[in-house]
């Protein structure tokens, strides 16, 4: 039975992004770590190594350098990754671990508050990690403005359809070991085939049928679109195809996460 | 006015406000789903539970509002420090920042931790870390505190701290709710309390009614019995639980017995005290191992 109490849902969530916002700022110098140095490492590893076998790409009708064409899609996989691994594994800590989802609704917040305030803290960490990053490749000049500046919010929207479905994972495995199995089977694969490092259309048709269910395609071709300025109706389909996947599993972790906890 | 009042599944009991009222029982017995019918972590099968006059399916938040818990696991958040923990957790009670920091420091001074206030909680003892959840189910200045075993696993020392401060707050007419196994804990702070098993209530009382009338006055316990004892025990019609080994015999005159039982059957092994909540609990939920 599913509690009616469970979505509705006050500003109350804030007090639990809150304490992640905490936690995060006392040890804000190693969470800054990664988004600085991980571009740089794939730009240094791609720019100078593989691009001179690669050579340019072809999008929108128009040649790009190699390193062009994956700056957008490193931004997008960190995107996907500070939100779903924070509801993935730091939730998982959080809730078996050290009981912290039990001690939260011992207090007038209810579960749905508890858990939308995990999601929106994932998202709020992938805007984080994308505002750096941003800075990053602008100094390489990759990023096209101001149209690149509606990243910012893009991030925000891409970490909550990842953290949404990371929080539906969260609520059904049994051990913290079981996360392997979504991320060989869903997350490696969306890094690799979703038009990350090679262009979509090299794959057969079938393989890009498949790339197009996949959330970090959508979010890859609305990323690269805007870091080289084009904003067109088209990309609001990808839009679309964010906010339903958030839409569908926010509610669907919501009541996945309170028949897992209530007893 | 309304302190608590509980009616479902067959267990049905009121506390008043101001009561130290306890919940024991063996594993298993129904102690800990009880309790978080109360503060609305299980949702209620059936019946009616009503909490300083509310019903708790209507008004949960409210109710939230004002209850404090400290549950039975620890659930400090391991991130944080001490007083971080607490203030914190007034943020989840709405309590605003400032009266949140002073709120936490008065209760820091309370349970003797005002010096660690910086440490990580990890770095805290056992002992210590009890104290902290009991401070932090009091940062909303409860009216009524839920307690689930809250000193369950602790030295000798660090229960008696507990005790004391459970003893002052008691004093300072908090209802307080609380489960437990140690008897001497129950006779010590309950002013009353229900013995449960299986989910359902078998008595309900203060501490020295139960004792009166389930264990008498006193208890000559003596190890080994002969037969010749056991049938002396019996022509004199004493109520007693023969354990094997051991021979408890429930009594209103120990004095008289325990001169008769120790000169003519046994030579040593043989004890006469006061019957306590123990006895009581025994009695009632037999011996036998639970789980």
């Amino acid at each position: 039975m599913i509690d009616k109490r469970l979505f509705g849902i006050s500003r109350r969530f804030l007090h639990v992004w809150k304490r992640n916002l905490t936690v995060y700022r006392k040890n804000w110098k190693i969470s800054f770590l990664p988004p600085i140095l991980e571009p740089l490492f794939y730009l240094l590893a791609f720019g100078v190594g593989l691009s001179a076998l690669v050579g340019s790409i072809q999008y929108r009708g128009s040649e790009i350098s190699y390193i062009a064409f994956i700056a957008p899609a490193l931004i997008s996989i960190n995107i996907m990754y500070n939100a779903f691994f924070e509801t993935t594994y730091s939730s998982f800590v959080r809730m078996y671990y050290q009981k912290t989802f039990d001690a939260m609704m011992a207090t007038p917040l209810f579960i749905g508050e508890v858990i939308t305030g995990e999601i929106v803290w994932g998202a709020t960490k992938s805007m984080i990690a994308t505002l750096i990053m941003l800075g990053v490749i602008s100094l390489f000049g990759l990023i096209d403005y101001p149209a690149g500046l509606v990243i910012i919010p893009l991030s925000f929207l891409g970490g909550l359809a990842f953290g949404a479905i990371g929080m539906y994972f969260t609520s059904i495995v049994s051990h913290i070991d079981i996360f392997n199995l979504p991320i060989f089977l869903f997350i490696t694969p969306m890094f690799l085939f979703s038009g990350t490092f090679f262009p979509l259309e090299t794959l057969p048709a079938w393989a890009q049928q498949i790339s197009y269910v996949l959330p970090l395609t959508h979010l890859v071709s609305l990323v690269r679109a805007l870091s080289f300025g084009v904003i067109e109706p088209s990309l609001a389909l990808h839009v679309l195809y964010l906010v339903v996947f958030t839409l569908v599993f926010s509610p669907w972790s919501l009541v996945k996460m309170q028949k897992r906890l209530i007893k | 006015m309304f302190g608590l009042f509980v009616a479902v599944d067959g267990i049905s009991f009121r506390v008043s406000r101001g009561e130290c009222f306890g919940i024991l029982g063996p594993n298993g017995a129904g102690k800990t789903s009880t309790i978080r019918m109360i503060y609305g972590f299980s949702p209620l099968t059936a019946g009616s539970l009503k909490v300083f006059g509310l019903e708790i399916e209507k008004e949960l938040r409210r109710i939230k509002t004002r209850i404090g818990v400290c549950q039975q696991e620890n659930s400090l958040d391991t991130e944080l420090t001490v007083l971080q923990n607490l203030e914190i957790f007034a943020s989840y009670f709405d309590i605003e920042p400032s009266p949140a920091r002073r709120r936490a420091e008065d209760l820091l001074r309370f349970i003797a931790l005002e010096q660690r206030r910086d440490a990580p909680v990890l770095e805290l003892s056992g002992g210590l870390m009890r104290r902290l959840m009991l401070a932090r189910a009091l940062i909303n200045d409860p009216q009524l505190l839920i307690l689930d075993e809250p000193t369950t696993g602790l030295d000798p020392q660090s229960r008696h701290q507990i005790w004391n401060r459970l003893e002052e707050l008691r004093s300072g007419g908090l209802t307080i709710l609380l489960t437990t196994h140690y008897m001497e804990e129950a006779s010590r702070l309950c002013d009353r309390l229900i013995i449960m098993d299986h989910g359902r209530i078998l008595v309900e009382g203060s501490p020295a009614d139960l004792i009166r009338k389930y264990a008498g006055r006193d208890v000559v316990e003596v190890s080994e019995p002969t037969d010749e004892l056991r049938s002396f025990i019996a022509s004199q019609g004493l109520p007693h639980d023969d354990l094997g080994h051991r021979l408890i015999v429930y009594c209103e005159d120990r004095d008289r017995l325990y001169k008769e039982v120790s000169s003519r059957y046994c030579r040593e092994g043989c004890i006469m005290r006061m019957a306590t909540l123990e006895d009581v609990f025994l009695k009632l939920t037999g011996r036998e191992l639970r789980e």
